[in-house]
């Protein structure tokens, strides 16, 4: 076993500093950058995403690939070739005003930034007026939105008229979650994606980028 | 004052609808005093609260109120309770908490007068402290604003108030994510203890101050329900959330420390381990709050409750008339079933079988059944911090499960029973409390802020 087999071990397992260890290790011996990250680290990734989605392993197991998957990122990151190190889109999250739950959008928050997008997480009780100067200060390519309360589902809507009225709906996705949301909520709103779980979140947000 | 023995000392009597230290409160109501009552809690359809929906607002309360009490009085239940908790614009307005308690409280005074009904009312601000991270939990507008609506609500005649505080959940939300037992095990057994004393101190002072209305209690179901719903969702190990949930017993009871006198918070899962240390009744929800969420545990989660809830349940129409309406009746059927078996002296009957009907079937049905309850509260009186009782209540609770998987009453997968073995190992692992605040310091110093809980 060389130290790219141990080295998708280790994501796999989530140990963080054997993982960023192994990858200095490969760059150390020679190893090309690209081919660590695309044939050892993603596809770590890809598995402990597989055994979380048929119920091998739980949402700790998931979150510990992530952190080591960072870890090692951080360390090849500066090797790769310009666009290589792209990151695979940024996002801004936030639960909108009035509510206070943020399990769910900490979750996704964790899976995205696992899955290599760049996160900005703006809390819980978040205006749209708050969201809105995010989109002007960050220019995300998406803007996901969670609720757990029905009684704060109308800020999702809220939340998007006021984008639309700043005039930068047009220049993000929106993607929307949370208990109480549903899939004819999110089109009766005008969202463009809507996922009942973070995996789900996570291929929308995939699947927005390539239709950007 | 801690609680050094159980306050119900024979587990025959820990039953439900009886508590060595009953209160009384409301329009001539006695909660545990032998009977059962429904509780029921009830809240708006999906409409935004701000000034120009504020008299909508009112109206949804008006007509619930009306609703479920017209049921209560026709089912001729011997006494109820409504639980109105606050939503957090409510809240950080208090004047508008204070409106609807004050609508309720008229409803049940014309009941009363009407019809005869006992009844109480329970107000539940939210805690909206922990707005800001890290949470700013002892000053600032948010604290302000919750003190105020205490203040508020119990003027406007709130009968019971209660809260689930947060105080720890900025630790044990990250904790549970990561499965850090470390970290969850500070978050439940140093930070919220401290939060909920200093909280309880206040909430208790405040109630003494007006005469009239009486501390409650609290609930950890920003922890343990979190952990509980988590694990439903296969996001979480079962057994991890059944050990959190005996667990958090130790900061939930350290608001009885404070002045809580019950009847606990319905959400509040970990009730009978209170109950059994306290003797102070509770209130809990099960199979007839599927309103509001689904559980692996309907029918244990009755076993020795005082009050009967239904968690919450929205102002929407069904067929038989409006949800709250609904939910009253289901509650009062089965507070009928409770206080017929228990006046015919059949009620530890009907509580085993309520427990043997779910304990063998989930983690955190074992964890809650009478017997494990009252291992866990003696586990809890027999250690000495706050922080040494969660850890005993978390050895306890492994054990249970571990002696339910052992003889095969509770079939656990090899994936929990890894968790298990990890999660016993990691608390015969913990350090001393000092050590680990000194490691919590360093390694989360960015997720609380010391001065919340009363350090420089």
């Amino acid at each position: 076993m060389d130290q790219t087999d141990e080295l998708y071990d280790a994501i796999l397992s989530g140990n963080a500093s054997t993982a960023a260890t192994l990858a200095q290790e490969a760059i150390d011996q020679g190893a090309d950058a690209g081919e660590i990250v695309a044939r050892r680290m993603i596809p770590a990734m890809d598995e402990v995403g597989r055994r979380f989605e048929c119920g091998d392993c739980y949402v700790p197991e998931l979150l510990l690939a992530g952190r080591a998957m960072k870890a090692a990122l951080k360390v090849v990151r500066p090797l790769l070739a310009s666009g290589a190190a792209e990151k695979a889109g940024s996002v801004i999250i936030g639960t909108v005003q009035g509510d206070l739950h943020d399990i769910g959008k900490n979750l996704v928050t964790a899976v995205l930034e696992g899955a290599g997008f760049q996160v900005h997480d703006l809390g819980v009780d978040v205006p749209a007026s708050r969201f809105v100067e995010a989109v002007k200060e960050k220019a995300p390519d998406i803007v996901a939105l969670s609720a757990l309360l029905t009684v704060t589902l109308p800020a999702m809507k809220s939340t998007l008229e006021a984008l639309e009225r700043a005039q930068v709906r047009d220049r993000v996705k929106v993607m929307v979650g949370g208990a109480p949301v549903t899939r004819q909520y999110a089109e009766q709103i005008g969202a463009d994606a809507y996922s009942d779980n973070a995996f789900g979140a996570v291929k929308l947000a995939r699947t927005l980028m390539g239709n950007l | 004052m801690q609680y050094r023995a159980l306050a119900i000392p024979d587990p025959r009597q820990l039953i439900y609808g009886r508590s060595p230290r009953p209160v009384r409160c409301g329009f001539d109501l006695e909660i545990g005093g032998g009977l059962v009552f429904p509780e029921v809690n009830f809240t708006l359809p999906a409409i935004e609260i701000r000034p120009d929906t504020w008299s909508e607002v009112i109206a949804q309360y008006h007509e619930m109120a009306g609703n479920i009490l017209r049921r209560a009085v026709a089912l001729q239940v011997p006494g109820i309770v409504l639980e109105f908790e606050l939503l957090p614009p409510m809240t950080a307005n208090p004047a508008w908490g204070a409106d609807i308690t004050r609508l309720l409280h008229q409803h049940l005074a014309e009941a009363h007068e009407r019809h005869g009904l006992r009844s109480a009312l329970r107000v539940t601000p939210t805690d909206i402290r922990d707005q800001v991270r890290p949470p700013v939990l002892r000053e600032g507008a948010p604290w302000e604003n919750l003190a105020r609506s205490f203040e508020l609500c119990i003027e406007a005649g709130a009968d019971i108030v209660s809260i689930e505080s947060v105080g720890g959940k900025e630790l044990h939300d990250p904790g549970l994510m990561y499965a850090d037992l470390r970290q969850i095990v500070f978050a439940l057994g140093v930070l919220a203890p401290r939060d909920t004393a200093w909280l309880w101190d206040r909430i208790s002072q405040m109630c003494a101050a007006e005469g009239r209305a009486i501390p409650g209690g609290d609930s950890a179901c920003g922890f343990a329900n979190t952990a509980m719903q988590l694990a439903h969702q296969k996001m979480l190990p079962e057994v991890l959330a059944a050990v959190v949930r005996a667990m958090s017993a130790v900061r939930s009871l350290v608001a009885f420390e404070h002045g809580a006198v019950g009847p606990s918070k319905d959400c509040a899962y970990e009730g009978p381990v209170i109950k059994a240390i306290t003797g102070c009744p509770i209130s809990m929800e099960g199979k007839s709050a599927t309103c509001a969420h689904f559980s692996p545990i309907g029918n244990v989660a009755a076993c020795v409750c005082d009050l009967w809830s239904n968690e919450s349940v929205q102002n929407v129409r069904l067929l038989s008339g409006s949800a709250p309406e609904a939910y009253t009746e289901l509650l009062a059927y089965d507070c009928r079933l409770m206080n017929t078996a228990a006046s015919q002296g059949q009620a530890v009957l009907l509580r085993d079988w309520l427990s043997q009907s779910d304990e063998d079937l989930s983690p955190q049905a074992a964890v809650l059944s009478p017997a494990a309850t009252y291992r866990i509260a003696e586990a809890i009186v027999n250690a000495d911090t706050q922080y040494q009782r969660t850890i005993a209540a978390g050895k306890s609770a492994v054990c249970e499960l571990r002696d339910r998987a052992g003889s095969g009453r509770l079939k656990l997968s090899a994936k929990e029973k890894q968790w298990l073995d990890r999660i016993e190992a990691e608390l015969a692992a913990l350090p001393g409390e000092d050590d680990l605040r000194v490691e919590m310091l360093d390694r989360c110093a960015d997720l609380f802020a010391p001065g919340s809980y009363g350090w420089e």
